[in-house]
């Protein structure tokens, strides 16, 4: 298991929009690395034989029929918002990116 | 001074890429029992798994994996024996889960194709557009963007949201690059967008409407100096919302990246956003830096693993393609080639099939939707399949043309009547007193003023200059508002002149 980097920390710092300081990038790169370090061990469990899984379960085609069930009312959807306007849930300006 | 796209095709050669999104027409959305009704009332379509509300959990829609796989089929690809959802990560306020389950690398279909064919100058030629995959995701929120002149993100002080769209079973289409299609590439991209529309509406899956957006199209494309095998840098047009509009934001790339590449400049991989007024793109997120979406497994929903048997029994009841539909239509109804590309093009086909369906000449109702309807069609800027005229009017008028009722003439204006809103045929006819004149004494009387007003002309019919009753019969026409049965008059006046 190779380690982590301090320019791997800024850029999921980037990606998951956190603003951090050049002292904690130092800082969680070495810490980050102790730790999947410490995680990585669990694949020393698991031989060549074992294929990577994505679900502790034996389970596949778990599917339901298309059938419509009752959605929540708009107010008990948007009562959680910080802020709503004109039924639709409102959200701070997005800066420079268009889906 | 815009480049021209002669110039453009002589030095260099377009790859295009191509990837469209259909919106499914399942009743409830991909992984939870929310309606999927377009244009309800904002936020009434949602619950806690397609607002991500903690430990709400997904089920997938067994609907939407069968529409899925259907689709796979149609489009000739292999239909993969494991696949998986996963989950792609992005920061962006239209999903509320801050990620879209999406496929990543186990997509349900893989390596397809489709033919298209276009008419071009050269007789109709054929290409074969690659089909790399088929997956299925979930579509996203809209946004408004409040504030600012625009409505456009750059200047906006804050965005909404509504969520009734978050979660309706999205499936995207990838072709893999189209080389070789030269000039032709902005009608390779139509036809193929066009073909196909025409395979999911066949396959009854989804409304393929463009205009809602539950069709969508991004083209991909790049140039290369003609006999290099370099790759150019691509850009990613969006928001294609038309057949026209896919044709156009291909050749206006096109031309763009010549313009830069001439210039010694460089093409800036990015998506560009299309804009239906000017037909140009403007700039939109720059891809230079490569996305990272952090893809992975999606822990909440176990591997689809599609049962052979079933896949088979989706493949045997799929329905007849509409390339094979259309050679049907073409030999039922003895339509030249030409003309049969001229509809496919004015993308009127389906509608006079439908119109045909309701006992109407072929011949007769192609003539009047590609004629008068275009015609309107074109004033109006919008597809004649648009305009408020249904197959049922035109078969009525088509019907009332055949049993002499109306003249073509009369035909045209009751068309126009229909289209302005005036009511079905019947009622434009009743409320107009729109009639054929047939009635030979008023006919008379007509046809006594135009050869007083011309006796000269009528004097060279009476000598046997037949043709020359063309200017009376004309004036005739004239005198009863277009009423008059041409055939009629023609026969009446020849009668009186004595030939
Ligand atoms: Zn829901």
């Amino acid at each position: 298991m190779a380690g982590i980097s301090r320019d791997d920390v800024a850029n999921l710092a980037r990606l998951a929009r956190i603003d951090m300081a050049p002292a904690e990038l130092d800082h969680l790169a070495s810490e980050l690395g102790v730790i999947l370090n410490a995680v990585a061990r669990v694949q020393e469990v698991a031989g060549q034989d074992v294929p990577p899984t994505s679900h502790p379960l034996p389970l596949q085609n778990v599917y339901r029929k298309d059938e419509v069930i009752q959605s929540l009312t708009p107010e008990a959807a948007l009562s959680a918002a910080p802020a709503s306007e004109g039924q639709r849930f409102k959200v701070p300006k997005i800066l420079g990116e268009e889906a | 001074m815009s480049l021209k796209y002669e110039d453009v095709i002589e030095k260099y050669e377009p790859v295009l890429g191509l990837e469209v999104h259909v919106e499914l027409g399942t009743a409830s959305k991909m992984f939870c029992g929310c309606n999927t009704i377009f244009g309800a009332e904002p936020n009434t379509q949602t619950c806690p798994v397609c607002l991500g509300l903690p430990g709400a959990l997904p089920v997938v829609n067994e609907k939407a994996i069968e529409y899925t796989i259907m689709i796979g089929l149609a489009l000739n690809c292999s239909i993969a024996p494991f696949s998986r959802f996963a989950r792609k990560n992005y920061f962006y306020p239209d999903m509320p889960k801050n990620f879209q389950t999406s496929q990543y690398d186990e997509p349900i279909c893989v390596n397809g194709f489709l033919d298209v064919e276009i008419d071009t100058d050269e007789g109709i030629k054929k290409f074969r557009v690659e089909i790399e995959r088929v997956h299925m995701e979930e579509d996203t929120g809209k946004s408004l963007h409040m504030g600012g002149a625009t409505g456009r993100i750059h200047g906006a002080d804050y965005s909404l949201l509504d969520y009734n769209r978050a979660g309706i079973p999205l499936v995207e289409i990838v072709t893999k690059i189209v080389p070789g299609t030269g000039k032709y590439a902005p009608e390779v991209a139509r036809a193929y967008v066009a073909e196909l529309r025409d395979i999911l509406r066949s396959l009854n899956v989804s409304d393929v409407k463009m205009e809602q957006g539950s069709l969508r199209c991004d083209a991909n494309v790049s140039l290369r100096l003609i006999g290099s095998d370099v790759l150019g840098t691509r850009s990613e047009t969006k928001n294609v919302n038309s057949l026209r509009s896919v044709e156009r934001a291909v050749r206006g790339e096109m031309i763009r990246h010549a313009e830069l590449l001439n210039k010694g400049e460089r093409v800036v991989q990015e998506t560009r956003h299309f804009q239906e007024d000017t037909g140009l793109t403007r700039s939109g997120r720059s891809k230079e830096q490569a996305e990272d979406y952090r893809y992975f497994p999606e822990p909440d929903l176990v591997p689809i693993v599609p049962d052979a048997i079933w896949i088979e029994t989706l493949r045997a009841a799929l329905p007849e393609k509409p390339s094979t539909h259309r050679k049907r239509l073409q030999e039922a109804w003895a339509v030249p080639d030409k003309e049969m590309a001229s509809m496919i093009n004015a993308d009127v086909l389906e509608i006079v099939e439908e119109t045909v369906n309701l006992g109407a000449d072929p011949t007769k109702a192609r003539g009047w939707w590609l004629g008068e309807i275009a015609r309107i069609a074109n004033e109006k800027e919008v597809a004649a399949t648009d305009l408020p005229i249904t197959p049922k009017d035109v078969a009525e008028i088509v019907a009332l043309v055949a049993t002499g009722a109306l003249t073509d003439k009369l035909a045209r204006q009751v068309i126009e009547a229909v289209i302005a809103g005036e009511g079905r045929p019947s009622e434009v006819i009743e409320k107009r007193g729109i009639k054929v004149v047939s009635d030979d004494g008023a006919l008379m009387v007509a046809i006594e003023k135009a050869i007083s007003a011309q006796p000269d002309v009528a004097e060279k019919v009476r000598g046997g200059n037949v043709p020359a009753a063309g200017a009376l019969i004309g004036a005739v026409m004239k005198e009863t508002k277009g009423q008059a049965d041409a055939a009629k008059v023609r026969e009446l006046l020849l009668k009186h002149l004595g030939q």
